[in-house]
């Protein structure tokens, strides 16, 4: 059987009929994200309007998903005040979680992510795109991936923000609890800090390294993480998800928190 | 050992997979099999191929509907039992059997502005730290195998794109100039984003995945680029850190007006600005999504970037007076070639 | 079948998309010459991009007392003596310049620490001397030289709006036939792979660049493309070859596995602390310094690994001899059946250096033996031997100008395809420089001659109709030879007659093999029809192949001594009665090849002078040093 060309014309491409002819399991990877990525927004969804169990009083732990917490229900945890009304669509942090998800929706590996198992444009390497037309980033409203440098400036604030909640749980000696909020903290710092944006503000956008030498040490530390972004990804998605489930679980009174001193 | 292989024949008129039979020996790579088909069984199988040695990139093909490269994929990766499915090049027109036409690239490549050398500098006096040079040379270790051009789903699925997209080959490209420690241009950024097609890339990493050099095409040029963009574009703190310290080497807008003069006058014609078409689609009509575009109303058919009037010494334009020191014009320097 | 030919006029066809053929049409468009460049595959994949080592030029950045009077010395050296002096001469002088005008097109290369571009050690060379970007400098060059062809279109682009309308590149092209016009060049005859159409360039210039002739033998680090076409074209249209019982089989090719066998691993592994060994483990090169050499080298395995680090207070390891040496001693030792189980001896750089030092230093080495032979050359030694790799002989040329000598005008020559500059043997990084330094000046001197002209010469109706005969005859025949079988069987007669060690005996063998091939090519046969199609390529070069292997033969076989890339195991020792003689190649009206002996060159006072006379004693006979 001989099929024919699909574009008239001399410049046809080859007529292969196959939509693709890739044998090993490519759709296994987006597969996962796609399972991964939507039950943590399934959980995170379900937690955010929870309000409840957000706060350990007797360890000040907070968990991050209510952090800065900011409406009244939030007694000691309130560390900023109370501005925002009680109304149960206003998540507690409603003030950082919009920055928070805006910097992961514009992260350049969460873009590749999503882009794949979503979207599926593509959604493997070499495998057809699942729409007709493209344009990619070129226009509203994918064209404000681009702001992905303010959604930084915020996420860095709202990481010192973090480490302020791990430094204040320590103040009443120490558990398991302040143990996991000080990994999140820092797993949450090299993720930040591993930001494509970060990496260009740090050194990228320089010239001549050659002429700023202390840059281009703090653009080599970060090009370093940089390498890692995704696994970092990953692991900042488990361990807010596991900070916020053990501050829950230990507030709900479903485990008692493991004390170490104190 | 004999091995079961199915291979892509035919032209633009059309085509199908061929059932072959071949002998494959310790140690081999798909396009030594290709040779032998040559040899014995399909003579006039048309195959692009020169160094066998993964350096020159002229043996890209799809094997099992993976771009790469037939001399740098070993038989030894494939099972024994594993039909091998080779076929031309997706993304581009084909000739014959695995041959196709690439004259996309070669014309892509003519559309990217050339290094523009810094005037003043005469050869044998650059100098350049190895700091400064490492991240351009990532991206000159580029074989041209036009893989990651063929695996773009931008041009790979969407044939309508190629017009308004370079493709990650000229993205590296662009931003192996704007790193160059010398490069006299300062519009890399505008380029790679008005006329390359830049924010067609929703860097799904591709090109880094089949790069048989293994650049880190996305990571250290394309997003690089974007972020150049987004600082003369959208970033405020950029913006107040040049007003504070009136200065921004990226731009190197600071340099000095005596040299930017002598840049005009000088003939450095390879470093001048290419004409750019108006903002306006294929149908010739504006973008309708006006929100996206940095300035509402009708876009400048001169680029978005440029205000008038022009400050005069980076106007290109030669006044058509007759220079005394030359001759009246040039004739074109055909010889007598036409006659 | 339609034998349709296209027509272009140019001022200059450059035939050769390489380093020289690039060089020298940047340079005859910069003269204002209407330029075509034909390219057999595409723009940019030439076989300059598998130099790895670098380019030598005398600029003394890492050692400032290198200047070109030292590499000229070193060229000549490593030539035996029978270099074109001249060439060498200018060579060595506008090296530097020809380099650092790379710069102004873009190149990158690596740097010295105060900024300049930096040069390392290779075989052969006294001081540091080869730019070079990391082990793939032959990609850079060809790449840059790409780029400012780019930028000269870009240029006419602005200027006429078409980015062909001074300079353009006619990509898998091949060219069959060079036109004349009496005794001047016309144009040239091809066709374009894809299609299979004919194409006529009438031109009254020709520069040919095509590269040299390895495709004739079984172990080449060549590609399909070194088929010797230049030099064919060259004789037939009425110019000489030289020397082309010269062939540099390069010491260190790839043995294992076998579908990369002679792919080149490169001398620098040897530069940075790389050794020889036998199955035995013995680091042999010690035994093989021949007496003109053992002044400069290491006696001592101690003194030997000094050098790496303090090379001004120690004499240099035996592996970094010229190459010809090395080849030689591998062959020995593999004979003598002390070799590795693939037939080639043990290169070590991972006892030597720490395997990210390795990796820093060679990094494409190193991916190459990963992904070609899943071979980590930081945890095990690699298995080499010598490949057929570069000609030294080539179409003899004016040193000045390029221009081929013969009854032809309007011929030029430039790099691995015209003969004379290396002598008898080419030093590593040579061919670089040489590709920018003579490409540039056969451009120049190409349009230069186009001015002289007063009428554009024109080819005859009567060549054009019998190239397109020749060209479609395998088509036409239908029955006879396979292309692909003609091929294997001149690589073995190559291989194994007239390889890297000659005998009488079967140097004659071959010469008479010769003879029965060429009766056999001129009957082959393809099928198939003319649209990109391999077989009918292959027919058409192996005329190519063949005439210039013929010319190969016949001069190893006159040449009674050994010297550089000719061995004769029957004359094993230099002579200096030879040094003055250059085998000169020609075609008569018939097609047969003739040979004839002329002198070499003398050198002038003030560059023999450069050399001490004890030195020259070793290869000059006492007339000549008499006469100085």
């Amino acid at each position: 059987m001989t099929t024919t060309a699909t574009r008239p014309g001399g410049r046809a491409r080859a007529a292969i009929s196959a939509r693709t002819l890739r044998t090993d399991r490519w759709w296994l990877a987006p597969l996962i994200t796609f399972l991964g990525l939507s039950a943590w927004v399934a959980y995170a969804t379900v937690r955010v309007f929870l309000h409840k169990w957000f706060y350990v009083d007797e360890y000040h732990y907070l968990t991050p998903f209510y952090s800065p917490c900011l409406t009244d229900r939030c007694g000691d945890a309130a560390e900023f005040g109370t501005p925002l009304p009680n109304f149960w669509l206003i998540p507690e942090a409603a003030l950082t979680l919009p920055f928070l998800l805006l910097f992961r929706l514009t992260c350049y590996y969460y873009r590749k992510a999503y882009y794949r198992a979503f979207w599926l444009s593509p959604p493997a390497c070499a495998v057809p795109d699942g729409h007709r037309t493209y344009s990619g980033e070129t226009r509203f409203p994918l064209v404000f991936q681009n702001a992905h440098r303010y959604a930084f400036y915020a996420a860095f604030l709202i990481s010192i923000i973090n480490t302020w909640d791990a430094v204040r749980a320590q103040t009443t000696g120490l558990g398991l609890g302040n143990v996991v909020l000080w990994v999140n903290v820092i797993m949450l710092w090299a993720y930040t800090l591993s930001c494509h944006s970060c990496r260009h503000i740090a050194g990228g956008r320089l010239k001549h390294f050659s002429k700023h030498p202390v840059r281009y040490r703090f653009w080599t530390f970060v090009s370093k993480l940089n390498t890692r972004h995704m696994q970092l990804a990953w692991i900042t998605l488990g361990t807010l998800a596991l900070t916020d489930f053990y501050i829950m679980a230990v507030s709900a009174g479903w485990f008692s928190d493991l004390r170490i001193i104190g | 050992m004999k091995r079961h292989f199915r291979v892509w024949r035919g032209d633009s008129s059309g085509g199908d997979l061929e059932d072959f039979d071949v002998e494959v020996n310790d140690g081999e790579v798909v396009l030594d099999i290709i040779h032998r088909l040559q040899a014995t069984e399909a003579p006039d199988l048309a195959c692009r191929w020169n160094c066998k040695a993964g350096k020159c990139g002229s043996c890209s093909m799809e094997i099992n509907g993976m771009p790469r490269l037939g001399c740098m994929t070993r038989m030894s990766t494939f099972t024994a039992a594993e039909t091998i499915t080779i076929t031309p090049l997706r993304t581009f027109p084909v000739i014959r059997d695995l041959v196709t036409d690439v004259s996309f690239n070669y014309e892509k490549a003519r559309e990217t502005p050339a290094f523009a050398p810094p005037a003043g500098v005469a050869p044998g006096q650059y100098r350049m730290q190895q700091i400064d040079v490492e991240r351009s040379q990532e991206f000159r270790k580029c074989i041209e195998c036009y893989l990651c051009q063929n695996t773009c789903h931008v041009v790979r699925d969407h044939e309508e794109n190629k017009e308004a997209f370079s493709g990650p080959r000229f993205f590296i490209r662009a931003a192996e100039l704007d790193m160059h420690p010398l490069d006299d241009r300062t519009d890399r950024k505008q380029h790679a984003q008005q006329s390359q097609g830049l924010g067609f890339c929703n860097i799904t990493k591709c090109c880094t995945e089949v790069c048989p050099e293994h650049i880190k095409i996305t990571d250290n040029a394309i997003i690089p680029m974007k972020e150049r963009v987004v600082d003369r574009r959208y970033d405020p703190l950029v913006r107040l850190g040049r007003k504070i310290f009136r200065r921004d080497q990226l731009e190197s807008e600071g340099a000095l007006p005596s040299q930017r003069t002598a840049r005009v006058t000088a003939e450095t014609p390879s470093g001048r600005r290419l004409p750019e078409a108006p903002a306006v689609g294929p149908d010739g009509r504006l973008d309708i999504s006006e929100l996206a575009a940095p300035s509402q109303g009708g876009l400048s058919p001169f680029g978005e970037d440029l205000t008038f009037p022009l400050p005069p010494e980076q106007v290109t334009y030669h006044h058509p007076e007759p220079d005394p020191t030359l001759p009246q014009s040039e004739p074109p320097a055909t010889g007598g070639s036409n006659s | 079948m339609t034998t349709t030919t296209e027509r272009q006029l140019y001022d200059v066809v450059v035939i050769g998309a390489g380093g020289a053929g690039l060089r020298a049409a940047i340079e005859a468009r910069l003269a204002g010459k209407r330029t075509a460049i034909i390219s057999k595959s595409l723009f940019g994949k030439a076989h300059t991009v598998m130099a790895e080592g670098g380019a030598a030029a005398a600029m003394g950045n890492v050692n400032s007392r290198d200047n070109w009077m030292v590499h000229f010395r070193d060229t000549m050296r490593g030539g035996k003596f029978l270099n074109n002096f001249r060439m060498a001469e200018l060579h060595a002088k506008e090296a530097p310049e020809r380099i650092w005008e790379l710069e102004t097109y873009g190149a990158l290369f690596d740097r010295t620490k105060d900024g300049k571009i930096s040069q390392r050690n290779f075989g052969g060379h006294e001081y540091p001397r080869l730019a070079h970007v990391g082990d793939r400098t032959g990609l850079e060059l060809i790449r840059t030289l790409q780029q400012k062809i780019v930028s000269l279109q870009q240029e006419d682009f602005a200027e006429t709006g078409s980015y062909d309308s001074r300079i353009r590149v006619f990509q898998e092209t091949t060219i069959t036939e060079l036109l004349l016009d009496g005794d001047r060049i016309a144009g040239a005859f091809g066709y374009y792979r894809d299609s299979g159409d004919f194409v006529v360039f009438e031109a009254p210039a020709v520069v040919l660049a095509t590269g040299g002739v390895g495709r004739s033998y079984k172990v080449t680090s060549n590609s399909w493309e070194y088929t010797g076409d230049g030099h064919a074209l060259a004789l037939r249209s009425g110019a000489t070859l030289i020397n082309m019982e010269f062939l540099q089989f390069h010491p260190t090719g790839m043995v294992w596995p076998p579908s990369v066998k002679g792919i080149l691993v490169t001398e620098s592994v040897r530069g940075d602390g790389g050794v020889l060994r036998n199955s035995e483990g013995k680091r042999f090169m010690f035994d093989y310094v021949p007496d003109v050499f053992r002044k400069q080298y290491a006696e001592t395995e101690e003194e030997a690994d000094r050098w790496y680090t303090d090379p001004d207070n120690n004499r240099r390891p035996p592996e970094l001899l010229p190459r010809d040496e090395v080849a030689r001693a591998i062959n020995s030792e593999v004979k003598a059946g002390r070799g590795s189980p693939a037939g080639g001896v043990f290169l070590d750089v991972s006892t030597r250096l720490p395997a990210e030092q390795i990796i820093k230093r060679l990094p494409s080495m190193h991916h190459q033996f990963k992904e070609l032979a899943d071979v980590d050359i930081t945890k095990e030694p690699m298995e080499v031997g010598p490949t057929c790799h570069y000609v030294m002989g080539g179409v003899e040329v004016d040193p000045d100008s390029g221009a081929a000598f013969g009854s032809v005008q309007g011929l030029f020559a430039a790099g691995e395809v015209s003969g004379g500059m290396h002598g008898s043997n080419r030093l590593g990084g040579n061919s670089l420089s040489d590709l920018l330094v003579f490409g540039k000046r056969a451009g120049e001197h190409a349009a230069a001659y186009v001015e002289t002209l007063a009428k554009r010469p024109t080819p005859s109706r009567v060549d054009l109709a019998a190239a397109t005969e020749v060209a479609l005859a395998p088509l036409v025949r239908g029955e006879g030879e396979n292309p692909y079988r003609l091929q294997q069987d001149l690589q073995a007669v190559m291989g194994d007659l007239v390889g890297i060690i000659r005998r009488e005996g079967e140097l004659s063998d071959a010469l008479k093999r010769l003879h029965e091939l060429r009766v056999r090519v001129a009957n082959v046969a393809v099928g198939g029809d003319r649209r990109y199609n391999p077989g009918w390529h292959l027919a058409l070069d192996l005329r190519n192949m063949l005439i210039v292997s013929e010319c190969t033969a016949k001069a190893a076989l006159e040449r009674e001594e050994s010297r550089g890339g000719h061995t004769r195991e029957d004359f094993p020792k230099m002579s200096a009665e030879w040094r003055r003689i250059n085998l000169v190649c020609s075609l008569d009206e018939a097609g047969e090849v003739h040979l004839e002996r002329k002198p070499v060159p003398t050198l002038r006072p003030e560059l023999l002078d450069l050399f001490e006379r004890s030195e020259l004693a070793k290869y000059m006979t006492d007339e000549e040093l008499g006469a100085e």
